[in-house]
């Protein structure tokens, strides 16, 4: 049996310069939710170790855990959004997005008015005008819902993707295998895929990270917004990036089991959608109108 | 004497009931808990308005400004003028409608004279902008950190490249 197992490893046929204990450790890994607290922090320890080699600076990679009482929940004000899109390169500064090949993590849609209302087919996303908003458009920022019942967990076949009790849908880098199923299973076209090794120069690294949010990536792994979970899981915890880089003030974050957060007050007075309700997959993320129409 | 004990006990009471901090506390708080305003975003170096004001004349009638601040063109609220916010007495500080003094700090109650639901949206955290923290101190950016009180429709501004297409990649 032994003699077996040997024999398959000597298969993998590994150069020897890159057969050292990092790359065994890494090889065999285990589940994120089945290592202990100990295991977590050798593990971390290790990648903090391979960022400071690769980006010849430190990283410090947490490992907050969800915060009991919490549902993060998220509101954006349809009739406050301008269509700028601060809020893409805000989220990509936080979140050491790729910059060649280029990853975004929202999307912006543009919308005609007056016509069938939320027309995906006939969205425009590459919208280019000198200012606006323009006269006649609405638009519609979207990003992972962080669904409740999230169809891209049930897709993934190596568990590497799965809902946190705070409610953030969350990938593990390390166990992602890049089969891309999440992104045909994600009704919202919110994951992104590293067709590339993804590339960040290494002054716009933001070394503050997370291990299920915003560390460095691979090649062939797929991610997502967190909420960013490296700011918001903490007590107190900031505001996510793209919150605070609205310039109109249209996007809302709070905790919807907090009857008095502003999440809880939006729900109650304005009107609400959530994108593509009739798929039931129970969205935390809230579009409403504060005023008009 | 048997009525005026028993005058002096319910004094006593209302006292103790007026005292009490939670009484004291629901009276006073004008804004949340942990909620702070962002400075009000005056030009560089033109507060305190006492500086160049305090010496003049106040001249309350209304005309085309020539002298100073000739970029403030009002177009809020058709024939305003000056002084239905300012107060002539202390350029320092705002006055309401009522003739309650405000400092520039507090300048929201004043807005929300006309716009209350805006005012009552933007404490809730509904209108307007707060960075900080979702759990703990907040900022909440003050009505004029986003609308200029002379004009204040929000600006048009250019938009962040749209993402690289398909197409575009070589």
């Amino acid at each position: 049996m032994l003699k077996g197992a040997a024999l398959g490893f000597a298969g993998l046929a590994l150069p020897l310069d890159r057969a050292n204990a990092s790359f065994w450790e890494a090889f065999f890994q285990k589940h994120f939710r089945e290592m202990n607290d100990a295991e977590i922090k050798k593990v971390i320890s290790r990648l903090e170790k391979e960022y400071a080699e690769k980006y010849k600076k430190a990283i410090t990679i947490g490992n907050e855990k969800p915060l009991p009482g919490v549902l993060y929940g998220y509101g954006l004000d349809l009739s406050r959004c301008i269509g700028c899109r601060r809020c893409v390169y805000g989220c990509v500064e936080e979140n050491n997005q790729s910059l060649d090949p280029q990853i975004h993590w929202i999307t912006v849609l543009r919308f005609k008015k007056g016509e069938k209302w939320v027309d995906l087919e006939n969205a425009e996303k590459y919208y280019n005008p000198e200012t606006v908003p323009q006269e006649d458009y609405f638009y519609m920022p979207v990003q992972c819902q962080q669904c409740e019942n999230p169809p891209c967990v049930r897709a993934c076949p190596t568990q590497a993707t799965w809902k946190d009790p705070d409610g953030i849908v969350v990938i593990d880098y390390n166990w992602c295998i890049g089969c891309r199923y999440c992104m045909a299973a994600c009704p919202y076209g919110a994951r992104r895929f590293n067709w590339a090794a993804p590339t960040r120069p290494s002054e716009k690294i933001n070394p503050n990270t997370h291990y299920l949010g915003n560390r460095p990536r691979y090649k062939g792994v797929v991610e997502k917004c967190t909420f960013c979970i490296q700011r918001t899981r903490h007590d107190p915890g900031r505001y996510p990036a793209c919150v605070e880089a609205c310039p109109v003030g249209a996007r809302k974050f709070g905790n919807l089991l907090d009857p008095d957060s502003e999440m809880r007050y939006l729900i109650k007075h304005k009107r609400v959608f959530r994108l593509k309700e009739d798929l039931n997959t129970n969205p935390k993320f809230y579009y409403f109108f504060a005023y008009g129409n | 004497m048997k009525r005026s004990l028993v005058m002096c006990a319910a004094f006593l009471f209302i006292c103790a009931f007026i005292l009490h901090p939670s009484f004291a506390e629901s009276a006073q708080q004008e804004l949340p808990k942990k909620l702070f305003v962002t400075p009000p975003p005056f030009s560089e170096g033109i507060f305190p308005c006492s500086q160049c004001h305090a010496g003049m004349p106040v001249n309350r009638t209304p005309r085309k400004l020539e002298m100073m601040h000739q970029n403030i063109i009002l177009k809020h609220m058709p024939g305003g003028w000056c002084f239905d916010c300012h107060n002539p007495d202390n350029r320092d500080t705002l006055r309401l409608a009522n003739g309650k003094i405000i400092k520039f700090e507090e300048s929201y109650n004043l807005c929300g004279q006309c716009h209350g639901t805006i005012l009552r949206e933007w404490k809730n955290g509904l209108h307007g902008k707060r960075t900080g923290y979702w759990n703990g101190e907040k900022q909440y950016y003050l009505c004029v950190s986003c609308h200029w009180p002379h004009d204040p429709p929000f600006k048009p501004i250019k938009p962040l490249p749209p993402p690289v297409s398909p197409s575009d990649i070589k």
